[in-house]
C-alpha cells in the first residue's frame, strides 16, 4: 500500500513523462554537421595562426622547445582583444568548440568577466569577478596536472 | 466586481489613459521599430552602466504614458511596477524618482499582466482613479544576471530566447479607447523542465492553463476573440502552448500570436525569439494597443508568461516553476 504522498509523486513523475511526449518532437535539433564544420575550420585556422606565430618566434632566436610559452601569450593577447573589440562572442556563436577548445576559450571567459564587472569596481568587480568563469578551468586543470604529476612520478 | 473560477470582470471596466514603449537599438530595428515611442540608439540608453541604462528607460516610458493621459506624477495613486534585476531595483530606483505610492511586483516576465491585473482591480475596487504600471527588462542586465557576461563566447541552442531590451508604461484609470474587460490570473505550472535556455517549453503548460481556464471562466468561444497574444513564449513554446490546448479541446492556431516572436524579424539572430518583461509590454502597447484603436482589432487576450526561477535555483538542479496571467482588453 502506497502513501498518499508516494502516490501524488508518482502522479507528478507520470505528468512530467506525458508532457515530454508532447514538447520533445517541437525541439528544433541543433544543426550537428553546420557546428561541426565550423568548429573544426575556425578551431583549424586558430591553430594554423598559433604555428605561424610560433615558427615567428623560432625566427627571432627563441628555442623550438620554448617558443610555446610566448606563443600561447600572443595567443592569448588575440583572444582578450577580440573580446574587447567585442568580435569573439559572435565569432564563437559560430565556432562554438573551436573558439573554447583552444586558449582563445580561456583568454574569452578572463576578459569578458573583467570588461562586465568593470563597473562594479576595480578590486570587488574586476578583480573578484574575473575568474568567475575560468576559475574552474584553473582548479580542475591543477587538479588533473597534480593527479597526473602523481602518476608519473609513482610508476 | 464579479469571480468566477481564477477570472475577474470588471464592472466599470478600467481603461487604458495612456500608454507608452521604450526599448534598446535592436527592437528598433524589428517589425514595429516605428510604432515605438521612444528607441535609443545607444543600449545603456547615455547612462553609464547597463542597469542604469534600463533605469532611464523605465522613466522614459512612465513620464511618456504620463504625458499621453495628461496626468501628472502628483495625480497618480499608486504606481505597480516590476521588472528582472535582483530585488527588482529598475523599478524601486524609478519610484524615488517618482512621487507616487509604489508597490514592487515581480512576476518574471509576466509582470506586465500582474501589474494590470492588480492595477484594474485597484480602479474598479475605486481605491484610485489612477494607476500607473511599468515593467521592462534589458538584454545584457539580463544575461549578465542569469547567464554568462555580454562579450563571454558560448553557442545558444535553437531554443534559447533573446531578452528584450525596453520597458513599457500604461496608466490606466476611467477614460480612455481601451478598456480590461476582465482578467485571469494564472497557477503556478512546473512539469519538470530544467533548461533556462528553453523557457519557452518550460512556461507552456502555464499558459495553456490560464488560457483554458480564461475560456471556461467566461464561457467564450475562441472565436469571440480576435487574437491570443502570448508574452514570450518564442517559436518552440508557441508550437507547444498550440498542442497542449489542442489536448483540451481549444482550437486557437488560427488567431494567435507570441510577443516573441512578432517583436524581432527572424534575421536578427534572435533564436527561437524575444522575452523578458519588456517583451510583452512593448509589443502590446506598441502593436497591438495600435490595432486595437484603429478597429482592426476588438477584442484580444493578452497572456504573459514568465519563468519563477533563478540561477541559484538552476544551479541547485531544480526546475523551472511558470506562470501566465490573462488579460483582456477590448477596443471601446
Amino acid at each position: 500500500m502506497k502513501s498518499h504522498a508516494e502516490l501524488e509523486k508518482i502522479q507528478a513523475e507520470e505528468k512530467i513523462s506525458e508532457y515530454k511526449g508532447i514538447y520533445g518532437p517541437k525541439q528544433p535539433k541543433p544543426p550537428l554537421a553546420k557546428n561541426v564544420f565550423y568548429a573544426f575550420v575556425i578551431g583549424g585556422l586558430i591553430c594554423v595562426l598559433g604555428q605561424l606565430i610560433k615558427n615567428a618566434f623560432i625566427r627571432f632566436g627563441f628555442e623550438p622547445e620554448q617558443a610555446g610559452n610566448p606563443t600561447v601569450a600572443t595567443i592569448i593577447f588575440l583572444g582578450s582583444l577580440a573580446t574587447g573589440l567585442g568580435v569573439f562572442d559572435n565569432l564563437a556563436r559560430l565556432a562554438g568548440a573551436g573558439t573554447a577548445v583552444p586558449v582563445t576559450g580561456f583568454a574569452n571567459a578572463v576578459t569578458a568577466a573583467a570588461m562586465e564587472f568593470r563597473r562594479e569596481g576595480l578590486v570587488l568587480g574586476v578583480g573578484g569577478k574575473m575568474f568567475s568563469l575560468a576559475g574552474s578551468v584553473i582548479v580542475f586543470g591543477v587538479v588533473t596536472a597534480f593527479v597526473v604529476g602523481l602518476i608519473s612520478a609513482l610508476f | 466586481m464579479k469571480k468566477k473560477g481564477q477570472t475577474l470582470f470588471f464592472e466599470t471596466p478600467p481603461r487604458v489613459r495612456g500608454a507608452a514603449a521604450v526599448v534598446g537599438p535592436k527592437e528598433g530595428l524589428g517589425p514595429f521599430g516605428a510604432d515605438f515611442d521612444l528607441v535609443y540608439k545607444d543600449v545603456r540608453a547615455g547612462e553609464n552602466s547597463f542597469e542604469r541604462g534600463e533605469r532611464r528607460m523605465f522613466l522614459e516610458a512612465a513620464k511618456l504614458a504620463m504625458d499621453k493621459a495628461g496626468v501628472s506624477d502628483l495625480k497618480v495613486d499608486f504606481l505597480l511596477a516590476g521588472d528582472l534585476l535582483n530585488q527588482i531595483i529598475s523599478s524601486g530606483f524609478v519610484a524615488r524618482e517618482l512621487n507616487i505610492p509604489y508597490l514592487g511586483l515581480y512576476g518574471a516576465c509576466s509582470t506586465f499582466g500582474e501589474a494590470v491585473v492588480l492595477g484594474s482591480v485597484l480602479v474598479d475596487g475605486g481605491f484610485a482613479r489612477t494607476v500607473l504600471g511599468v515593467t521592462g527588462s534589458h538584454n545584457c542586465g539580463a544575461e549578465r544576471q542569469y547567464r554568462y557576461p555580454t562579450e563571454y563566447g558560448v553557442q545558444r541552442p535553437g531554443t534559447a530566447q533573446w531578452t528584450a531590451t525596453g520597458a513599457g508604461a500604461v496608466v490606466l484609470g476611467l477614460e480612455g479607447e481601451i478598456m480590461v474587460r476582465a482578467v485571469t490570473v494564472g497557477k503556478v505550472h512546473d512539469l519538470g523542465v530544467k533548461d533556462p535556455f528553453n523557457m519557452g517549453t518550460a512556461m507552456a503548460p502555464a499558459a495553456a492553463d490560464t488560457i483554458f481556464q480564461h475560456f471556461q471562466d467566461t464561457g467564450r468561444d475562441v472565436s469571440e476573440v480576435d487574437l491570443i497574444a502570448t508574452g514570450d513564449l518564442g517559436m518552440v513554446g508557441k508550437e507547444v502552448n498550440v498542442s497542449l490546448l489542442e489536448r483540451q479541446g481549444l482550437d486557437i492556431a488560427g488567431r494567435y500570436l507570441d510577443c516573441g516572436v512578432m517583436l524581432y524579424y527572424s534575421h536578427q539572430k534572435v533564436d527561437a525569439g524575444g522575452s523578458g518583461c519588456g517583451c510583452a509590454a512593448v509589443v502590446t502597447i506598441a502593436h497591438l494597443f495600435k490595432r486595437l484603436r484603429e478597429g482592426d482589432l476588438r477584442r484580444i487576450l493578452v497572456v504573459p508568461t514568465g519563468a519563477l526561477h533563478s540561477p541559484t535555483s538552476y544551479l541547485q538542479g531544480d526546475s523551472i516553476p511558470c506562470i501566465a496571467h490573462a488579460v483582456l482588453f477590448e477596443a471601446v
